[in-house]
C-alpha cells in the first residue's frame, strides 16, 4: 500500500477511537512526549498499560469469584484501572470503571460482576484497536513513510 | 259628597263666608263659563282647584241666605245644580287624568320590561370570568354573617347554597320580611313568595306571606306537583332555563290556578352554585303582580329592587373583577419579583464567575507584587509596594467577599476557622485604611495585653467587618482620630453553660499563649534586634530555647494529633476567649450619618439598617457575637462587636502556614514588620504615601528600617537558593546553613542528632555567602521569571505559593539573622545572591500506579525533570528522609499510605524537626545515606516547606479540600497532562 494511503487510513482511524469515544485527549498527550530519543513510547506506555491490565483483571476476576468479596482489594484494583486508563486515555475503560467502582462502594457483587465484564469488554476492544493502529504505524514505518502527528 | 264637605269645612268657612258672598253672584256667569271652559285640556286642573276654593265656602250660608228670600232660595238651587255641574266635570276631567297617567304607567312599564328583558340574560357578557362561582364564593363568606344582616336593606340572597338549611331559613325568612317590610307599607296584601328549589326543581324552601298551603305540602315537590293550571308549566320550564343557562332572570307569568285564580307574578329566578360551580338549584322570588292600578307602583318598586339587585350584582361583579385584577398585578408583580430573583441569582453566578476570573489575574499581580517585595528595593519603593501590596490583597479580598456574600445570601456561607493574630488583623487593617487615606486623621490601634497572640476564628470576616467599619468612620470623621481597641471581655452570655468555666480555663491557656507566643515572637523580635543589636541576639536565643524545653511536649502532642483530623486536633486544646472590638471615630456622629436607617432598639445600641453594616450584624451574629453602636452626635461613633474566639494554646502551628492561611497572605505584605505582632498599640499618621506606616510598638518600629527590608528579601531569596541548589557542594553548605539554622528554631540539637552546631554555624557561612555572591541576579530572575509569566493560575494555587514562601521567609529570615550577624552583615548591603550553578530542582513523585508513573515521568523528562518515583505514602516519607526535595507530587489514593497521611508526616516533621509521627505511624526512619554529605559532615535534613502537590483523580472540590486540610498546597488532577504540569512546576519550583 501506498505510504500515503497508509497515512490517511492512520489519520482516519485515530479519527474514528477519538470520535468513537475509545480515547481521549490524554492520547495525544502520549503522542507528544513520543519524540526521537523516546521514539517508541506510545506503544511501550500502552504495551505496559496492557500488561498491567490484564493482570489486574485477571485479579478483580479472581477477587470477585470469591466466596467472601474482598471488595477493598476489588476497588483498589477498580481503581488501579482506572488511573492506568485514564492515563494513557482508554476513555471508555475510565467511564467503566467509575461505573465499576460505585458498585463496589455499594458491595454490589452482582453488578460488580457485570461491570467486570464491561470493563474487560471495553478492555479487549480498546486493545484490538490499538493494536491495530500500532499495527498501521508500523506498516507506515516500514513503508518509509513517517507517522502523521495527530492534532 | 257634598255633606262630606260641610263637616269637614264647618269651621273654616265662617270667615270666608262675608267676603264670597258678593263675588259670588257677580262672578256666576264668569264662573259658569270658567266651569265649562276647561275640556280636554290638561291645564284646566289648576283652575278647577281654583274654583274650587269659592265651592267650599257655600253651603250653610247659602241656606241661612235662602231663607231670607225666594231670590235667596232660586239662587241657592241653581247654585247647587251649579256646583254639581262642576263636581262632574272635575270628577270626569281626573278620570282622563288617571287614565292618561295610567297609560304613561304602562308605557314605562313597557318600557322598563323591556330594559328588564334586556337583561336579563346580560351576565353572559361577563363571560370572561368562566368561574362563577368565583362570585359565590365571595357571597358564601356571608354565611357566617347572615344573622347579624338583618338591618341590612337587602341581603345579597343571590347564589347561596342550602346546604345547611337552618341558616338558610333564617336568612330567606329574614329577606322575605325585608321585602314585606319594602312593600308592606304600601301594599301590606301583596303576595310575595320567596323560595329555594333543587336541581329537579323541587321545593326546598318556600316563604309566603298568605300561606294557602302548609309547607310539608311544597316542600319536595315540583311546581307542577302542586299547581295545575296555565302558566304553571310555563314557570317551571322558565326555571329549568335558568338551571341551564346558569343565570339569573325575570319574567312576568299569569297564572291560572284552581287555588289562586288568576294571578300575575312576577317571577326572578337565579341559579345557585355549589362550590364547585355546578348547578345545584334555583332561587325563586315571585310576586303578585295581578291588575290592579296601584300593583303597578309595587310592580316597579319589586322592578326596582330586583334592578337593585342587578345593580349590586354589578357591582359585585365589577368587585370582583377588580380583585380579579389585583389580583392578576399581584400575580405578575409575584413574577416580576420571580424573575428579579432569578436575574439576580444569574447576575450573582455571573458576579461569581466574574469574581473568580478576576481573582485568577488579580492573584498574580498580588504574588507577583510579594515576590517583587522580596527584591532589593529602597524604602519609597518598598513603601509603595506595600501599599500595592494591601490594595490587591484588599481587592482580593472583596472578590472573596463577594464569593462569600452570594454565599450569605445562599444560605451556605460556612465560617471558616482559621487561625490568626488580632493584632496583625487590626494593623492590616489600619495600615490598608490608611494607605487610601486623604483625610488629616491619625489612625490608631490598641490591642490589650490580655488579648492572644493567636486566635482562632473567620479571619476574613472579622476583617472585612473590620475594614468596612472603619472605612465608614473615616468617612465620617474630618479630624481627630479613628482607631480600633480590642481587648477581652468576660463572655457576654453567662447563661450559655460551659462559658464561664471556659473563660476562666483561658486565663491560664492565654497567659500559657502568651507565654509561647512570646517565644514566637521573640523569634521574630530577634530579627529586628539582630540587625540593630548584635549582641542582645544572644539573649533572645537562650530564652527561646528555655522556653521551648519548657514544653516539649506541645510538638509531640502536636504530632499525634496531626494524625487526627485537623479538627479534631483544634478541639483538644483550644478554649475561647471573647474580645470586643471598638471602632470609634471623633467624626459626626450617628444622627446625622445614619439618621435615615437608624432604629433605636434602646438607650445605648443602636442597631443600623445599611446593608453592608447589616450584612455584618448578620456575620457577627453567625459568628455568635453581636454588633452594637453607641453614638454622639459630633462626638463621634462607636461600633463594637464582640466574639468569642478559640484559642489554641499551640503555638507552633502558627508557623503553619496551612492554619495561617489567610493570614498568610497578610503576611507577605508585612512579614517585615513581624514584630508588630507583639505589639499592643499602632499609630497611622496622617502623612504623604511615601511613608505611610508608622509603628510606634514600643521603640521596635524604629527599627523597621530599610535594611530590615533588605535583609528579609535576601532571606527569602537565599532560601529559595537553598532548596534549589542541588549542585553538591553549594548544596550542601547552603544545606548546612538551613540545617543549622532549623535547628535554632526548632531547638532540639539532640533529637535531631545534629552535630556542634557552633561550629558549624560559622564555619561555612561566610564563605558561602561570598560565592554565592554573583549569582544573585541571575537566581533572582530564574526564579521569579516564570511565576511572572504565568499569572494566570488559580488564586488559590498562587496563594498556597505565598504559604509556601512565607514560612520559610518567618523562619528563615529569622535563622539567618544570626549568621548575617557573624557576616558582619556583608549580605544584607549585597543583596541577593544566591548561587544556582545548573542546579536543578529536585522532585519526587509518589504513584504507585506504573502507567501514570511512565506517563508523568515522561512528562517531566520533556519539561526538562528527572525525577524520584516512589510507589507509596511510605516511601515517600523514607525518600523525604533521606533528600531534601524541592518539590513532591503526591497521588492520593495509594495502597500502604495514602498521600494525605504521607503529607501529614512529612509537614509534621517540618513542623517539628523529628519524625516522630512517623514513627508512630510505623515507619522506620531511615537515616540519609552517609555519601550523601560529601564533605564529611552528616546530611541534615531541611525543615523548609515542601510544596506537596497532590494528584487526584477526581477533582471534586471536597477532595481538593481534603489535600489543603492534611497539608498539601495544590492539585492537580489526573491524569496529568502536560499543561498542568508545566503551570505546577513553574508556580512552585523556584
Amino acid at each position: 500500500m501506498e505510504v500515503v494511503q497508509l497515512q490517511t487510513r492512520f489519520v482516519e482511524y485515530t479519527a474514528s477511537l477519538f470520535r468513537e469515544g475509545y480515547l481521549d485527549a490524554q492520547f495525544t498527550q502520549l503522542q507528544q512526549l513520543q519524540d526521537e530519543s523516546n521514539p517508541d513510547f506510545v506503544v511501550e506506555v500502552v504495551s505496559l498499560f496492557f500488561e498491567d491490565s490484564e493482570r489486574l483483571l485477571n485479579d478483580l476476576t479472581r477477587a470477585l469469584n470469591q466466596q467472601s468479596v474482598d471488595f477493598k482489594k476489588v476497588d483498589a484494583n477498580v481503581h488501579q484501572l482506572k488511573g492506568s486508563s485514564s492515563s494513557i486515555g482508554a476513555q471508555r475503560i475510565k467511564n467503566a470503571c467509575i461505573t465499576f467502582r460505585n458498585f463496589c462502594d455499594e458491595q454490589n457483587i452482582e453488578a460488580s460482576l457485570r461491570c467486570l465484564q464491561q470493563v474487560k469488554q471495553e478492555y479487549s476492544l480498546v486493545k484490538n484497536k490499538l493494536d491495530t493502529l500500532f499495527r498501521l504505524e508500523q506498516q507506515i514505518v516500514a513503508a518509509g513513510g513517517s507517522i502523521p502527528v495527530m492534532e | 259628597m257634598v255633606c262630606e264637605m260641610e263637616n269637614n269645612h264647618l269651621e273654616e268657612m265662617d270667615i270666608e263666608v262675608l267676603s264670597s258672598m258678593w263675588p259670588e253672584d257677580i262672578n256666576e256667569a264668569g264662573r259658569q263659563f270658567n266651569i265649562e271652559k276647561p275640556g280636554g285640556d290638561q291645564d284646566m286642573l289648576e283652575e278647577v282647584t281654583i274654583i274650587e276654593e269659592p265651592t267650599i265656602v257655600d253651603f250653610k250660608r247659602l241656606l241661612e241666605l235662602t231663607n231670607y228670600s225666594e231670590k235667596g232660595s232660586s239662587q241657592l238651587a241653581y247654585l247647587v245644580k251649579n256646583w254639581e255641574y262642576k263636581q262632574a266635570n272635575v270628577v270626569r276631567l281626573l278620570r282622563e287624568e288617571l287614565d292618561n297617567l295610567n297609560k304613561q304607567r304602562q308605557e314605562v312599564e313597557l318600557k322598563k320590561l323591556e330594559i328588564l328583558e334586556e337583561h336579563r340574560f346580560e351576565e353572559e357578557r361577563y363571560g370572561c370570568d368562566k368561574r362563577p362561582i368565583s362570585i359565590l364564593d365571595e357571597v358564601y363568606d356571608i354565611w357566617q354573617d347572615v344573622p347579624r344582616r338583618r338591618n341590612v336593606v337587602v341581603v345579597e340572597n343571590k347564589g347561596l347554597e342550602i346546604d345547611a338549611e337552618c341558616d338558610t331559613v333564617i336568612y330567606w325568612k329574614q329577606q322575605a320580611m325585608h321585602l314585606e317590610k319594602l312593600f308592606g307599607g304600601k301594599h301590606s296584601a301583596r303576595a310575595v313568595v320567596i323560595g329555594h328549589q333543587d336541581k329537579e326543581l323541587r321545593y326546598r324552601f318556600i316563604y309566603n306571606h298568605f300561606p294557602s298551603l302548609q309547607e310539608e305540602d311544597i316542600i319536595g315537590k315540583t311546581d307542577v306537583e302542586i299547581f295545575t293550571g296555565a302558566g304553571v308549566k310555563e314557570s317551571q320550564e322558565f326555571k329549568r332555563e335558568v338551571l341551564e343557562r346558569g343565570l339569573p332572570a325575570k319574567r312576568e307569568i299569569t297564572f291560572e290556578t284552581e287555588l289562586f285564580g288568576s294571578k300575575t307574578f312576577l317571577i326572578y329566578v337565579e341559579p345557585v352554585f355549589s362550590k364547585a360551580g355546578e348547578t345545584i338549584g334555583v332561587n325563586y322570588m315571585g310576586m303578585d303582580v295581578t291588575d290592579q292600578v296601584f300593583d303597578l307602583l309595587i310592580k316597579d318598586e319589586f322592578i326596582m329592587f330586583l334592578l337593585a339587585q342587578q345593580v349590586r350584582k354589578r357591582e359585585k361583579m365589577a368587585k370582583v373583577r377588580e380583585e380579579l385584577a389585583v389580583q392578576k398585578a399581584k400575580e405578575t408583580e409575584l413574577n416580576k419579583t420571580i424573575h428579579i430573583t432569578e436575574e439576580t441569582m444569574r447576575a450573582k453566578q455571573m458576579l461569581a464567575t466574574m469574581s473568580h476570573e478576576i481573582r485568577s489575574p488579580l492573584s498574580g499581580v498580588v504574588s507577583m507584587a510579594e515576590i517583587l517585595s522580596t527584591t532589593k528595593l529602597d524604602k519609597e519603593q518598598r513603601q509603595l509596594l506595600n501599599v500595592m501590596l494591601s490594595s490587591g490583597d484588599l481587592v482580593l479580598q472583596l472578590i472573596n467577599d463577594i464569593l462569600d456574600l452570594s454565599k450569605v445570601e445562599s444560605g451556605v456561607m460556612k465560617l471558616e476557622a482559621t487561625k490568626f493574630r488580632p493584632r496583625e488583623v487590626v494593623k492590616h487593617v489600619l495600615q490598608t485604611a490608611a494607605a487610601s487615606l486623604q483625610k488629616i486623621l491619625t489612625l490608631e490601634g490598641h490591642v490589650a495585653d490580655d488579648v492572644p497572640v493567636e486566635v482562632i476564628g473567620d479571619v476574613l470576616r472579622i476583617r472585612q467587618i473590620l475594614t468596612n467599619l472603619i472605612s465608614n468612620a473615616i468617612k465620617f470623621t474630618h479630624e481627630g482620630n479613628v482607631g480600633i481597641k480590642l481587648y477581652v471581655v468576660p463572655e457576654p452570655y453567662p447563661g450559655d453553660g460551659e462559658g464561664h468555666h471556659k473563660i476562666i480555663a483561658d486565663q491560664s491557656t492565654v497567659t500559657e499563649n502568651t507565654q509561647k507566643d512570646d517565644r514566637c515572637l521573640s523569634m521574630s523580635q530577634c530579627i529586628s534586634k539582630q540587625k540593630d543589636f548584635y549582641g542582645k541576639e544572644h539573649e533572645e536565643g537562650p530564652y527561646q530555647n528555655h522556653t521551648l524545653n519548657d514544653e516539649p511536649k506541645t510538638p509531640v502532642e502536636n504530632e499525634a494529633s496531626m494524625d487526627e483530623d485537623n479538627e479534631n486536633h483544634l478541639h483538644l486544646h483550644e478554649t475561647t476567649v471573647w474580645i470586643r472590638c471598638d471602632v470609634y471615630d471623633t467624626g459626626i456622629g450617628i444622627p446625622v450619618f445614619y439618621k435615615i436607617y437608624l432604629s433605636v432598639t434602646n438607650d445605648t445600641n443602636i442597631l443600623f439598617y445599611t446593608p453592608d453594616i447589616c450584612m455584618h450584624m448578620e456575620q457577627v451574629e453567625l459568628m455568635g457575637g453581636h454588633l452594637t453602636v453607641s453614638s454622639r452626635e459630633h462626638y463621634g461613633s462607636t461600633f463594637t462587636f464582640v466574639l468569642p474566639y478559640k484559642v489554641s494554646p499551640i503555638c507552633e502551628d502558627s508557623d503553619d502556614p496551612d492554619e495561617l492561611s489567610d493570614m498568610a497572605d497578610h503576611d507577605a505584605a508585612v512579614d517585615d514588620n513581624d514584630e508588630d505582632t507583639s505589639s499592643g498599640f499602632f499609630q497611622f499618621q496622617p502623612r504623604t504615601l511615601g511613608s505611610l506606616f508608622s509603628s510606634s510598638s514600643s521603640g521596635r518600629a524604629q527599627k523597621l528600617s530599610a535594611n530590615n527590608f533588605g535583609f528579609s528579601a535576601f532571606h527569602k531569596l537565599n532560601g529559595f537558593a537553598d532548596d534549589s541548589c542541588s549542585f553538591p557542594s553549594n548544596n550542601i553548605i547552603s544545606k548546612e546553613m538551613t540545617s543549622v539554622d532549623d535547628a535554632c528554631s526548632v531547638v532540639d540539637a539532640s533529637e535531631t542528632s545534629s552535630e556542634p552546631k557552633s561550629s558549624l554555624k560559622l564555619s561555612p557561612v561566610s564563605d558561602s555567602k561570598v560565592a554565592r555572591g554573583k549569582k544573585c541576579h541571575d537566581d533572582e530572575n530564574g526564579q521569579f521569571q516564570n511565576p511572572c509569566k504565568y499569572s494566570s493560575h488559580s488564586s488559590r494555587v498562587s496563594r498556597e505559593v505565598d504559604e509556601i514562601t512565607k514560612p520559610r521567609d518567618a523562619q528563615e529570615t529569622c535563622q539567618m539573622q544570626s549568621k548575617s550577624d557573624r557576616s558582619s552583615r556583608c549580605s544584607s548591603s549585597s543583596g541577593p545572591e544566591i548561587p544556582k550553578s545548573a542546579s536543578k530542582p529536585k522532585i519526587l513523585l509518589v504513584e504507585d500506579n506504573k502507567i501514570n508513573v511512565m506517563v508523568t515521568q515522561s512528562m517531566m523528562k520533556q519539561l526538562g525533570h528527572k525525577i524520584d518515583v516512589v510507589n507509596n505514602g511510605v516511601e515517600a516519607v523514607h525518600a523525604v528522609q533521606c533528600h531534601n526535595y524541592d518539590l513532591i507530587l503526591m497521588d492520593v489514593c495509594m495502597p500502604v499510605m495514602d498521600g494525605l497521611q504521607a503529607t501529614r508526616l512529612i509537614r509534621s516533621f517540618e513542623e517539628t524537626g523529628n519524625w516522630d509521627a512517623a514513627v508512630n505511624a510505623g515507619i522506620e526512619q531511615h537515616m540519609p545515606p552517609s555519601d550523601s554529605s560529601p564533605n564529611g559532615q552528616e546530611f541534615q535534613l531541611s525543615t523548609k516547606r515542601i510544596p506537596i502537590i497532590a494528584m487526584t483523580a477526581n477533582a471534586l472540590a471536597e477532595s481538593a479540600d481534603e489535600c489543603f486540610a492534611n497539608g498539601m498546597d495544590s492539585f492537580v488532577s489526573k491524569p496529568v497532562n502536560f499543561p498542568k504540569l508545566k503551570q505546577c512546576l513553574e508556580q512552585y519550583l523556584p
